[in-house]
């Protein structure tokens, strides 16, 4: 036998700084210091718990994690250890069960999750939690997506055995803009004042009173307003605080879950949409701990309701006399009109105002389309505000990265100043505008300029005064009726999924920049694309610093494509929490 | 495997040409036809005939006192004794509904309502009587006795939309249950 093998594991495991640990029987390895309860999520045995969260403090206050431990017995002095077959000590089971978050693994240890200790203790916490709690999960929200639900029915009793009346709490009390307050439904994990307290660094939450009275309370005189104060909401593992916006809207059970990314901000925070039957419902963050760890702005976590607003255009509109009112159109029609259109002005006197909100996809089109034109006037509308340092970004456009690669623009909007003038000196004749609204602040355009134009094309999903003013609208859709990818303020490249149909007549946008481009006689291999993720292929063909990239290598969690030099503060916070 | 080797029975010619199973039919139907011309059908008084024939003369007379108590009829919403909507709009009958007849808008208990503590009641509360198909899995499911299956099938809606029950229709239809839940009370 060589040295090698005649070493003992434990010998073996601390060479590599690690620890072996048996758990429901098996044995593993693992760093030194592991959390219990992460070494058992690592290996795929389920502990539940209310009060731990992995970033959060640990408060240990919930029992819901307590588990069976032992470790080899205390030697007598002058005692040798013994060992098995395996080189393993003896575990001696203590009689009393061990919290699996405020505790870490050791050498030898020996965890059960699924011991007749182990389930009693579980069963009694639980009892213990629904003593006082109201039992009114018809009219909770968080119904269906509810801890405590889930873990009664796993490891509850099912039956109660408390007859005395139950402690009464507040209900239903708004402590927010955004949230109200159950206290009679809270498990007392303090998740939402640990969040406030360490994340927000807003501690406005607070336990107060004891015993059965104890519970969370809000500072007097002060309100749960913090601009990220909704993660609070998710954080509750039950329905003690819900939100306002999502009161009463939809069980969760009907609501279809899709993965995709925040589109208010360059930060591009990984998000779910919640929807059912093409209607959207509300968006949660989607952890991704190099974006936005689990948080998310309650700003963009509300704004979503322009997705399903009667303001969206249904159909495409047209205008074929100077100041005739417009009227609905159809498809083929408006394409061949607005390909006649464009023919009819020179290419330089053309101009495309194209946005930073749009997708990877449709900006590849969009390049072709100034291509097939021929015109230089391509730029987008630049939205630059202050960083709020935490995960909204100063960029409030999603994808002005992209836009810098795939149009090959310098510095993005610097163009526009140009353009704006050249319309108001008539050297500009017609604009093409994709998804913005060029009267808006940051474009800074007069709606009397465009009286200058001879033709003017909007591409958008919304009414706007552009719109308006427009000799043919074409409806484009929102973020959440398509797919594509985007690139964040760190070179990011990351997924946008379609959750619902495109509302009314209206078309994947990046479709109609490709019927326009065929319209005008285009013959790139992009015209037989038939989906935006053919079109992430070729531009992973074409462009050097996007290799290679296809959809499934972007994957969930999006990949990171370029080095940018920008940073998202409150990642770096998570990363180093002294500095 | 092993295999079990079973006889066949023998059958006899009478029973190969079903000559008895024929015959004992024909006596049925024999007794009813001369029952019914001398005017003595079964059941006269119940099915409301002259005694010709065993006809139902429906619609003059119906089945309702015949049902049985678990006869499932269209489905209603009741109050409770209290007057309190009983249902609280938490959808658990949509979702069971196999035939995705059951749509509904939850809404808001108002604040000054006597049953604010309630939170929750529908703002609308529709059945598409058009897709019903009677199972009674929504009474099954709701956790607030709301919803029950009446003994009711009499529906003759002239359109499609007549077909479709809203709010106010299942509430007169539904009436008042009997007997109190409790669940809602202020001491609760
Ligand atoms: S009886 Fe069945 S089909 Fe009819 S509404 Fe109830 S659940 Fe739906
Ligand atoms: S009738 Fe019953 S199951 Fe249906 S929504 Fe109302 S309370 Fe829920």
């Amino acid at each position: 036998m060589s040295e090698e093998t005649s070493k003992l594991p434990k010998d073996i495991a601390a060479a590599e700084g690690k620890v072996n640990v048996q758990i429901n029987g098996t044995w593993y390895q693992f760093p030194r210091g592991m959390r219990i309860i992460d070494a058992c999520k690592s290996v795929g045995v389920h502990v539940p718990t209310f009060c731990y969260h992995p970033k959060l403090a640990i408060a240990g206050s919930c029992r819901m994690c307590l588990v069976e431990q032992g470790m080899p017995p205390r030697l007598a002095p002058g005692q040798a250890p013994s060992y098995d077959a395996q080189g393993y000590q003896h575990i001696q089971w203590m009689p009393r069960p061990i919290i699996a978050c405020a505790n870490t693994v050791c050498e030898n240890m020996g965890i059960k999750t699924n011991s007749p200790l182990a389930e009693e203790v579980r069963a009694g916490v639980l009892e213990f939690l629904l003593a006082n709690h109201p039992l009114d999960c018809p009219i909770c929200d968080q119904a269906g997506e509810c801890k405590l639900q889930e873990f009664s029915n796993d490891y509850g009793k099912l039956k109660g055995r408390y007859t005395e009346s139950k402690t009464k709490k507040g209900k239903n009390l708004s402590v927010g803009p955004n949230i109200n307050l159950d206290q009679e439904r809270c498990v007392l994990c303090g998740r939402c004042i640990r969040f406030m307290r360490d994340i927000a660094k807003d501690p406005v939450l607070s336990f107060s009173q004891r015993g059965t009275h104890n519970a969370v309370t809000i500072y007097p005189g002060r309100e749960l307003d913090h601009p990220y104060s909704m993660n609070v909401v998710d954080l509750c593992p039950v329905g003690a605080l819900t939100s306002k916006d999502f009161r009463f809207k939809m069980r969760v059970w009907f609501l279809k879950e899709t993965k995709s990314i925040d589109v208010n901000c360059g930060t591009g925070t990984n998000i779910t949409i919640w929807s059912r039957e093409e209607q959207v419902y509300r968006l949660t963050p989607r952890q991704n701990d190099e974006v936005n760890s689990c948080w998310m702005p309650d700003e963009h976590r509300l704004n979503y309701r322009f997705i399903n607003s009667p303001q969206r255009i249904p159909q495409p509109v047209i205008r074929t006399d100077i100041n005739a009112p417009h009227r609905a159109s159809t498809w083929e029609p408006s394409f061949s009109a607005l390909a006649e259109a464009i023919k009819r002005v020179p290419a330089d006197q053309i101009a495309i105002i194209a946005s930073g909100r749009m997708t990877n996809e449709e900006l590849y089109m969009t390049r072709l389309l100034a291509e097939q034109i021929g015109t230089k006037h391509v730029d987008i509308v630049s939205r630059v505000k202050e960083s709020d340092g935490m995960l909204i970004s100063a960029d409030r456009n999603p994808n002005t990265t992209g836009a810098q690669v795939i149009l090959g623009l310098e510095n993005p909007g610097s163009q526009l100043e140009m353009i704006r003038d050249g319309v108001q000196r008539g050297k500009i004749k017609a604009i093409l505008c994709l998804g913005e609204d060029l009267t808006s602040p940051e474009a800074g355009f007069k709606a009397q300029d465009f009286e200058n134009l001879n033709y003017l094309f909007v591409m958008d999903h919304t009414a706007s005064d552009t719109a308006r003013a427009a000799d043919l609208v074409l409806p484009g859709v929102s973020f959440a009726e398509k797919f594509g990818t985007m690139i964040n303020v760190t070179g990011r490249i990351q997924r946008l999924n379609k959750a619902i149909e495109p509302i009314g007549y209206a078309k994947d946008d990046w479709t109609i920049l490709q019927s326009i481009t065929k319209a005008l006689g285009s013959n790139s291999p992009a015209m037989n694309a038939v989906s935006s993720m053919d079109i992430l292929s070729l531009i992973g063909q074409e462009y050097a610093a996007l290799e290679n990239i296809n959809w499934g290598r972007v994957g969930d969690c999006g990949l990171q494509v370029l080095e940018t030099g920008v940073t998202i503060p409150l990642i770096e916070q998570e990363k180093n929490p002294q500095g | 495997m092993a295999f079990k080797t079973i006889k066949r029975p023998k059958i006899s010619i009478g029973e190969r040409f079903y000559l008895k199973a024929l015959l004992g039919g024909l006596v049925i139907t024999m007794k009813h036809l001369v029952l019914s011309i001398i005017g003595k059908s079964r059941s006269k008084k119940e099915l409301g005939g002259s005694g010709i024939g065993v006809t139902m003369q429906y619609p003059e007379y119906r089945w309702d006192k015949h049902l049985p108590e678990y006869y499932r009829g269209y489905p209603v919403l009741v109050k409770g004794e209290d007057g309190r909507e009983r249902c609280v709009s938490c959808q658990l009958c949509e979702f069971i509904c196999p035939a995705r007849a059951i749509t509904i808008k939850p809404g808001e208990v108002p604040a000054d309502s006597q049953w604010n503590k309630v939170e929750k009641a529908p703002v609308e509360f529709e059945i598409d009587m058009l897709r019903c198909i009677y199972c009674g899995m929504c009474q099954e499911a709701c956790p607030e006795q709301a919803i029950f299956m009446s003994q009711g099938y009499l529906l003759t809606p002239t359109d499609k939309k007549a077909g479709v029950h809203n709010k106010a229709k299942l509430y007169e239809l539904g009436g008042t249950k009997q007997g109190l839940v409790n669940k809602w009370n202020a001491y609760k």
